[in-house]
């Protein structure tokens, strides 16, 4: 090395200017970008909620979501309200769809009226109830989202995970273990919430509840499949009352 | 290789054999075992460490003669990153799609030693044209073990290469399973990587005597 690169200014002065160029670069980057990221993220919500209510392309083994270009006509088509549910009050919105989950439950936390989208959909003259949830994976953000009837047995569900481990808690978003969910009870036999748990004793063929509120976890992610049956209790739980008044 | 003179084309072929970042240098390790358990997972692995290690050792290399010595680590860390933030953002703008794939290994591209170590021993002193050659030299070095890895625990995991089951449905009991076979779910786990690897090791300094290190 040369002498001129081992003084001290030399090296602030390269630091600040590193650090100058590349928090510019970056920052005008991401602000250019900004709006093509968050449509592509709007639509992929509706991708999400349509796939859970069963609008899909699916093939025989994988999941694939309606493409992006139609993603907006087929919302519109088969989402009939939004509503948002916040306490004892529902209203309709038709941006309930954007509503941040993160942001709801981190103001619920902090004692304020957490405000729950709910989605209804019809298809098939079948009409689905799809609600949001998120929660804590192994390493990161997962989040899903669950149809249910009217009874709140579930009917489809898509999750979804920022950095599960590829191959093993990445897994949950495919249809292996998504497609296990169909057909599971939210509620016990008196109309309590129970949840659905992701668990290993599958196999057990003493183990009553395989059928109804277990499904098969994943070897190798327990963690993840403990944060799936978390989001869903702590999530799902919360829209008990709103199913509650859809009986009367 | 007519384009690229002898020692050029050693500075690709090396790393592929006996000069392998895994299996002799011992470096990225953390990554072959973390993302191994999928075949294709692998694959876009290799092709994004191909890319960020060919580019940032050219950038490296440019800029060799100004890095300040005492903080050139923090500098490589910064050129990687802002390297790795720059694709990520164009993708999730153009190819969300395909972003959403690649998400995971952000950050685990930023992390690969390979690519610290490539920047440190070669692109700090040697000119663009041959920190490329290196840069791509090692990152397929490296792409081979790590697709020999994910091939074998995806093949003895779950049965299935790129997601196809190829050796019959375990469900239905077809194909091999139809004789008893079963997956070993050992497979999926990252220790099994590392196992993997040193077959890999033992494979190649057997034939290799001259990699054996004495005592």
């Amino acid at each position: 090395m040369s002498k001129k690169t081992d003084s001290n200014s030399y090296t602030m002065i390269f630091a600040i200017g590193m650090v100058l160029v590349v928090g510019s670069l970056l920052a005008f980057l991401a602000s250019s970008l900004k709006p093509n990221i968050s449509e592509n993220k709007r639509i992929e919500k509706q991708q999400n909620i349509l796939y859970a209510m069963g609008v899909n392309e699916n093939d025989e083994s994988s999941a694939i979501f309606v493409s992006t270009s139609v993603a907006e006509q087929e919302f519109q088509k088969y989402i009939k309200k939004q509503l948002v549910i916040e306490g004892d009050n529902f209203s309709e919105d038709e941006k309930a769809y954007m509503i941040d989950v993160k942001k709801e439950k981190s103001k619920a936390k902090n004692g304020g009226t957490r405000k729950l989208p709910l989605f209804v959909g019809e298809k098939d003259g079948k009409t689905f109830y799809i609600a949001p949830i998120r929660g804590k994976g192994l390493w990161d953000a997962i989040w899903g989202y669950v149809a249910m009837d009217e009874n709140m047995i579930v009917q489809g569900a898509y999750f979804d995970h920022k950095g599960e481990t590829p191959g093993l808690g990445a897994n949950i978003k495919y249809r292996f273990f998504m497609d296990d969910f169909k057909g599971e009870h939210l509620l016990d036999a008196s109309g309590n919430f129970k949840g659905i748990r992701v668990a290993k004793g599958n196999n057990d063929p003493k183990n009553d509840e395989k059928t109804d509120y277990e499904v098969d976890a994943i070897a190798g992610a327990t963690i993840t499949g403990d944060g799936v049956s978390a989001m869903i209790k702590s999530d799902l739980k919360l829209y008990v009352d709103y199913f509650k008044t859809l009986k009367q | 290789m007519g384009l690229l003179s002898k020692k050029d084309a050693k500075l690709i072929t090396d790393p592929l054999t006996d000069n392998n970042p895994i299996t002799i240098q011992v470096l990225g390790i953390c990554s072959a075992l973390a993302i191994t358990a999928e075949l294709k997972a692998s694959i876009v692995m290799s092709v994004s460490v191909l890319f960020v290690l060919g580019l940032g050792n050219v950038v490296i290399s440019l800029m060799r003669n100004i890095i300040p010595s005492k903080i050139r680590i923090i500098v490589q860390l910064i050129v990687v990153a802002t390297l790795v933030i720059i694709v990520d953002l164009v993708l999730k703008a153009f190819a969300y799609e395909l972003s959403k794939t690649l998400s995971v290994f952000v950050g685990l591209i930023i992390t690969n030693c390979i690519i610290m170590g490539r920047f440190e021993a070669f692109a700090l002193g040697n000119g663009p044209w041959k920190s490329f050659l290196d840069g791509v030299g090692n990152s397929l070095g490296y792409a081979v073990i790590l697709i020999i890895v994910g091939f074998f625990r995806e093949l003895l995991g779950s049965g299935t290469l790129l997601g196809i089951q190829v050796l019959g449905d375990p469900i239905e009991k077809t194909g091999l399973y139809a004789f008893g076979y079963e997956n070993n779910g050992f497979m999926l786990l990252s220790p099994m990587a590392l196992i993997v690897v040193g077959l890999i090791i033992w494979v190649q300094r057997s034939r290799n005597q001259a990699l054996i290190e004495e005592n």
